[in-house]
């Protein structure tokens, strides 16, 4: 286990996806430690979503590879998504069944013994604030509450790597700084992607940034290294994004 | 795994009223049908001791009791299946299938097996009505077993049918009826094929249903009813794994 530690828990090379004639990701790599939570920026339509669902599994990439923990997500799709918690841009909730019947669900299907599952499941609820709430229908909460759930969903079978689309979205800040709190205590013993617009979630967060502009990496660093050299992030994103076109292909050409 | 997504979708089904809403009328028109068959079996009953070797309480109450429910099921098998998978698309849900550590069979065949279950409710509930004519006589154990076989059979051709077109589309309302016209379309190829031996009886659903509903089971209909499912099966699961190579 302690060569687990210090390797890399996910390591993406050269993914690229095309849809038709468009291409929505190129040729992204991605590496990522245990114990390190990676803010990965971009704006709408950069190709963040994409990326995320071949790093879980959702959508088969046109050409490069996907490794967690040292296993190919193409050659064992199985045993790399046992590993993966992932919570998508919409939460992926059963309206009709209760907080506990669905976390029970999401334990069962990531292979998590029957003796272990009551533990896991308060463990879950213990973390996500949902205590109060196991016995009503998910249809019945609120939207933060269902954020809640969304997440317990993705943490609950002790992921190495946890991927989250856009967390805290449409939830008040009182929630956000909760949500906030939790990415980083779970980001201390795993590894955590999270995708966001909002920049100070980034800079309060996560210890490593990458920005996707049109389908490109264009820009990789840690916070810490972003602080040091005194360059704020938004100036950062504006320079990259901005201008249309021309700063992927700059990068390339 | 499977049973898992099984268990999952049993529990959804019937939380909803619609699983108990299709139980309640599908067994308020088999009783219908039953009384009636009944009534008429009481009415000739005199006339039947005259003929030598007459046919039975069975195959003159239950026969056609257990050939109109192949029907009754025929129309509510769209209603069930068009949740299946399209519904799970337009709740976002599929991704939390599909991010699990389980495969695309497990899914398919988990579904599959659900719905099973709840059809497998609806015969028993047929085969209780019929059990209780041994109230007032005896009954022919064989032949009630060949039909409830055979409308095993038949629904999971309905069962596996309906989730292959709910594979196709996110909307439920456009897998029923593609369901429902898919299926009526097999109906009517039964229809056609009544009067001549053509090959459209080798294609129909029901004249194949017909056989073990006279109490004849055939290698033949096994393996067409085999055939059927299997082929509509695979095709959900090369659909779905089809998906997540074209995006």
């Amino acid at each position: 286990m302690n060569e687990q530690i210090t390797s890399a828990t996910i390591s993406a090379r050269g993914l690229c996806r095309n849809f038709g004639n468009h291409a929505a990701v190129r040729e992204i790599n991605l590496e990522l430690k245990r114990g390190e939570v990676l803010g990965l920026l971009g704006p709408n339509g950069a190709g963040k979503t994409t990326t995320m669902r071949m790093l879980t599994g959702n959508l088969a990439p046109s050409a490069g590879s996907v490794e967690i923990c040292g296993i190919d997500l193409l050659d064992r799709p199985r045993d790399a998504k046992a590993r993966i918690g992932y919570l998508p841009e919409t939460p992926p909730l059963y309206r009709d069944l209760t907080v506990d019947e669905y976390l029970q669900l999401a334990a069962r299907l990531h292979r998590v013994g029957n003796a272990n599952l009551r533990f896991v499941l308060d463990e879950a609820k213990q973390r996500c604030g949902l205590n109060d709430v196991g016995r009503q229908l998910i249809g019945s909460l609120s939207k933060g509450y269902q954020q809640r759930v969304g997440i317990a969903q993705a943490i609950i079978h002790n992921p190495d790597v946890i991927i989250l689309d856009e967390p805290t979205v449409g939830l008040d800040p009182n929630q956000i700084r909760e949500i906030r709190t939790l990415i980083r205590e779970l980001g201390a013993e795993r590894s955590v992607i999270l995708s966001t617009h909002i920049l100070p979630e980034v800079e309060s967060v996560c210890d490593r940034v990458q920005i996707m502009h049109q389908g490109r990496m264009v820009f990789n660093d840690s916070i810490a290294g972003l602080k040091q050299k005194q360059i704020s992030l938004e100036e950062v994103f504006a320079q990259l994004t901005l201008d249309n076109g021309s700063s992927g292909d700059i990068q390339f050409s | 795994m499977i049973f898992t997504i099984a268990r999952k979708e049993l529990k959804t089904l019937f939380a909803s009223p619609l699983a108990w809403m299709l139980l309640a009328l599908m067994q308020l028109v088999l009783a219908w049908i039953f009384l009636w068959r009944l009534d008429a079996f009481l009415e000739i009953q005199s006339q039947l001791l005259q003929i030598a070797n007459p046919p039975g309480v069975t195959e003159i109450i239950v026969a056609p009791l257990f050939a109109m429910a192949a029907v009754v099921l025929l129309m509510a098998t769209p209603l069930l299946t068009m949740r299946l998978i399209a519904e799970e698309r337009r709740n976002h849900t599929m991704t939390f299938l599909i991010s699990a550590p389980i495969s695309m069979t497990d899914i398919v065949l988990g579904k599959f097996i659900g719905l099973m279950i709840f059809f497998c409710s609806v015969i028993v509930l047929a085969a209780v009505l019929s059990l209780s004519l041994l109230a007032g006589g005896t009954l022919d154990v064989g032949l009630l077993l060949s039909n409830a076989a055979g409308l095993l059979l038949i629904c999971a051709c309905f069962a596996s049918l309906g989730l292959y077109i709910s594979c196709l589309t996110a909307q439920p309302a456009i897998a029923a009826a593609g369901t429902l016209g898919a299926l009526l379309g097999l109906w009517v190829v039964d229809i056609a094929a009544d009067d001549a031996d053509s090959i459209m009886r080798s294609f129909s659903l029901l004249k194949h249903y017909e056989n073990f509903n006279r109490g004849m089971i055939d290698t033949f209909d096994l393996a067409y009813f085999a055939l059927f499912i299997l082929t509509f099966l695979v095709l959900a699961i090369r659909r779905l794994d089809g998906e997540r190579l074209r995006g």
